[in-house]
């Protein structure tokens, strides 16, 4: 059996990791691949700490994502991207927008936001990409497009064509945000 | 044509092309995605039941009346409609009948981890359990063929991870099915005694040969590879297994009751070692037990929370991946109640109340987290009213004027009512508060009998919340909106005092329905903060100190004016105030 490819979107239940992973997802099924892709809708979606797995190859079997096993890490936000670290194999590459989002716990005192974190993921041996997604995606018309912006720096590392990504954005959106949300990705694929 | 399809869509899918004609349902993670997807399918009937034991009996009334018929809920929706369910086994069906049962293994959205598999042994009943999207379109098909061959209703146990995971499925036509004749037939459908009688016998024959069927149903196979080692998996657990183990031997279970014995027996036969992989209960290897197979299952596996690939391949003592940790221990982020939303000033006055909190089932669960910390029992849908009750009566006439119990407006229509009635009918002296949003929040925003609208979004008659708690014998009713901390903490103070069961409907639409539109984001006069941290206390995620400074975040924060209300200097800015 051919070599299963996994990638995880991550990010805070609101940044639009739905979205993010529909579109990823519609991109590797236009090109033949069998795809799974993995969510969790309900509680954890409230401000909560969210994970979507994509896994992709000629047959896929699990759903999810364990330990050590992805390809590809898509942070919408530092600590999360932090959080997830653990789940990237060696020589995976962990891209990650460079929004701070605090979490409860750290709005109330019981705990800090960590600090530096780009250079302490990058003194793990990691390779790791910083993007500035919330200008980006402000420039292109929408703070909510963070989502598409991120996925445009992810096609970089990916085998499929702008092309590619432009027909699966029609397919993913409805066609008045189609434009819009284009934008973003040549923006991301541009950073 | 190929779609990319959640496992919910799927199942939806399959009843459509099955000809599925009437669904009724109550909301319930990770299960309610079929029902809202079905309701896209303008050719079968679809409806927002009260309550998952309702949806149950409109389905089987469905049935008996002919047409093919479904009803979805979660595994403790499941508990709600047992009693249908195990009276609906010795009836059987006229037009077939699926119920799709969502467990949650790891409780990612849920309050317990049961197992639904024991109710399908319970009552009777044959249970399929598909492992793709792929399989949960096909899986209805096979379900409605069954349930009309063998007069019973079929259970199809979904679990989070196949509900909430989309794969490929190829789409089929719709074969409609038309409506059978009815034909009155009280032997079959009047369950008193001597006819229930009479029903046991055949439900009883058709479990030998349904037990029949599993031996030699394609639901069920045998994917025969290295003999060292045989597993037996359905569902998820059979796609980890796929995964950790590739060269295995496995028996792929789709049917998951009535389990074959002689398929199984052969298996364990051929393999040298066998091993059972299956999330939450032992049931498979109870059954391997009783039939005389030798194999490892939860001694090995363990009863708690989800597997994965990495579960079954390091109890199996296989090499593992490694990836790198971040040098410092992580803040968890725990969900939260939304920027804007309206728990969040109730949970605040209650707090500072300092009473007691009957909690119940939906977002508001989330006010028990710090800081609002204002929750003292959540157990099952409705239990908050009737466990207000027995708490106030077990500790005395003094203990109803320090606690009240919390309720939404979706959750008392399920089960919310009937201890109400209990309440006021035995004389009872407690506080209720009624959070009616407008909406089922928790599940992602469906209509129920308070809303106004039906499933499809189409105005539909709504029940009054006030009119109806004044039917049932409640003299304080009072309305008030729980954003307007002054009136709402006035309020719940004057009714605490009564000497009778009160209602306070706390109403204020949840801030993520599109017909709330969010006010301009406030912001922070840092001329005027003291940094006090007054505003941090209503636990909103959009307010947190910044380098030292309080901020509030214009990217998350809707305008509510909640935090306005508690600072000393004035020094949140913006908005009407």
């Amino acid at each position: 059996m051919s070599k299963t490819t996994n990638i995880m979107i991550v990010g805070v239940g609101g940044q639009g990791s739905l979205l993010a992973s529909k579109l990823l997802g519609n991109v590797i099924m236009n090109a033949g691949y069998d795809v799974k892709v993995s969510e969790v809708h309900g509680m954890s979606q409230r401000g909560g700490s969210v994970v979507t797995y994509v896994r992709y190859g000629e047959k896929v079997a699990s759903p999810i994502i364990s330990l050590g096993e992805a390809d590809l890490i898509v942070s919408f936000e530092q600590c999360e991207a932090a959080r997830w670290l653990p789940y990237l194999k060696k020589g995976g590459k962990l891209i990650t927008g460079d929004q701070k989002i605090s979490p409860m716990p750290v709005i109330t005192g019981a705990a800090n936001y960590p600090e530096n974190i780009p250079e302490r993921i990058t003194a793990t041996g990691c390779d790791l990409t910083v993007v500035d997604a919330l200008s980006l995606a402000e420039q292109a018309g929408s703070a909510k497009a963070v989502n598409i912006v991120l996925m445009g720096v992810l096609s970089k590392q990916m085998e499929f064509s702008v092309e590619d990504w432009k027909a699966a954005i029609a397919q993913s959106v409805k066609p008045a945000f189609v434009e819009m949300n284009e934008k973003a990705f040549d923006l991301g694929r541009e950073a | 044509m190929k779609k990319l399809m959640l496992g919910n869509a799927a199942v939806a899918r399959g009843l459509y092309e099955h000809g599925c004609r009437v669904a009724s349902s109550y909301p319930g993670t990770p299960s309610t995605e079929i029902t809202e997807e079905l309701s896209n399918y303008p050719e079968v009937y679809t409806e927002w039941a009260p309550n998952e034991k309702v949806a149950m009996e409109v389905a089987l009334g469905a049935s008996i009346g002919g047409a093919r018929s479904f009803c979805a809920m979660k595994h403790v929706g499941l508990n709600v409609a047992a009693d249908p369910l195990f009276t609906a086994s010795y009836t059987g069906v006229n037009g077939g009948m699926v119920i799709a049962v969502a467990d949650d293994p790891g409780m990612h959205s849920s309050q317990n981890e049961q197992d639904s598999r024991h109710y399908a042994i319970a009552a009777k009943l044959p249970m399929l359990e598909p492992a793709d999207s792929a399989e949960c379109r096909d899986f209805v098909g096979e379900a409605y063929r069954i349930s009309e061959e063998y007069d019973t209703p079929v259970i199809l146990r979904m679990q989070t991870r196949i509900a909430h995971s989309q794969s490929i499925v190829e789409l089929g036509e719709r074969t409609d099915a038309g409506v059978k004749e009815y034909t009155k037939d009280p032997k079959k459908y009047v369950m008193m005694p001597a006819n229930a009688i009479g029903r046991h016998v055949v439900v009883e024959e058709r479990t030998a040969r349904l037990r029949d069927f599993a031996e030699t149903s394609p639901l069920n196979r045998v994917e025969m590879a290295d003999t060292a080692m045989g597993v037996i998996a359905a569902g998820t657990c059979y796609q980890y297994v796929k995964e950790a183990l590739p060269n295995a031997s496995v028996l792929k279970l789709g049917m998951v009751n009535p389990l074959p014995v002689k398929l199984i027996q052969e298996f364990a036969a051929k393999v040298e070692k066998l091993y059972i992989v299956e999330e939450l209960d032992g049931i498979i290897e109870s059954h391997c037990a009783s039939i005389g197979v030798k194999a490892v299952g939860k001694e090995l596996f363990g009863l708690l929370g989800e597997y994965s690939q990495r579960t079954v391949a390091e109890k199996l003592g296989q090499p593992l991946p490694a990836g790198e940790a971040f040098p410092e221990a992580i803040p968890g982020r725990p969900p939260v109640l939304c920027p804007g939303c309206p728990h969040r000033g109730m949970f605040y006055s209650l707090h500072k109340i300092g009473v007691t909190v009957s909690g119940d089932i939906g977002c508001y669960t989330l006010g028990a987290l710090p800081p609002l910390t204002a929750m003292d029992t959540t157990i099952c849908m409705g239990a908050s009213i009737s466990g207000l009750h027995g708490f106030n009566t077990a500790r005395g006439a003094e203990s109803a004027k320090k606690s009240v119990a919390v309720i939404g407006d979706s959750t008392f229509m399920h089960s919310g009512i009937t201890g109400l009635i209990d309440m006021v009918y035995n004389r009872g002296a407690s506080t209720v508060i009624v959070l009616d949003n407008s909406i089922t929040g928790m599940t992602g925003h469906q209509q129920n009998p308070t809303t106004g609208y039906d499933i499809h979004g189409v105005a539909a008659p709504a029940v009054s919340i006030e009119k109806l708690c004044e039917a049932i014998g409640v003299n304080r009713v009072r309305v008030v909106d729980p954003n307007n901390l002054k009136e709402f903490e006035a309020t719940v103070r004057e009714e605490l005092a009564a000497e009778e069961v009160s209602v306070i409907i706390s109403r204020r639409p949840c801030a993520l329905l599109k017909s709330v539109k969010p006010k301009p984001a406030l912001s922070i006069d840092h001329g005027k903060c003291i940094t006090c941290k007054m505003c941090f206390r209503i636990g909103c995620p959009a307010i947190a100190m910044v380098e030292g400074k309080v901020e509030i975040d214009p990217t998350l924060c809707v305008g509510c004016g909640l935090c306005q209300q508690l600072c000393p200097k004035q020094a949140i800015t913006g908005g009407d105030k």
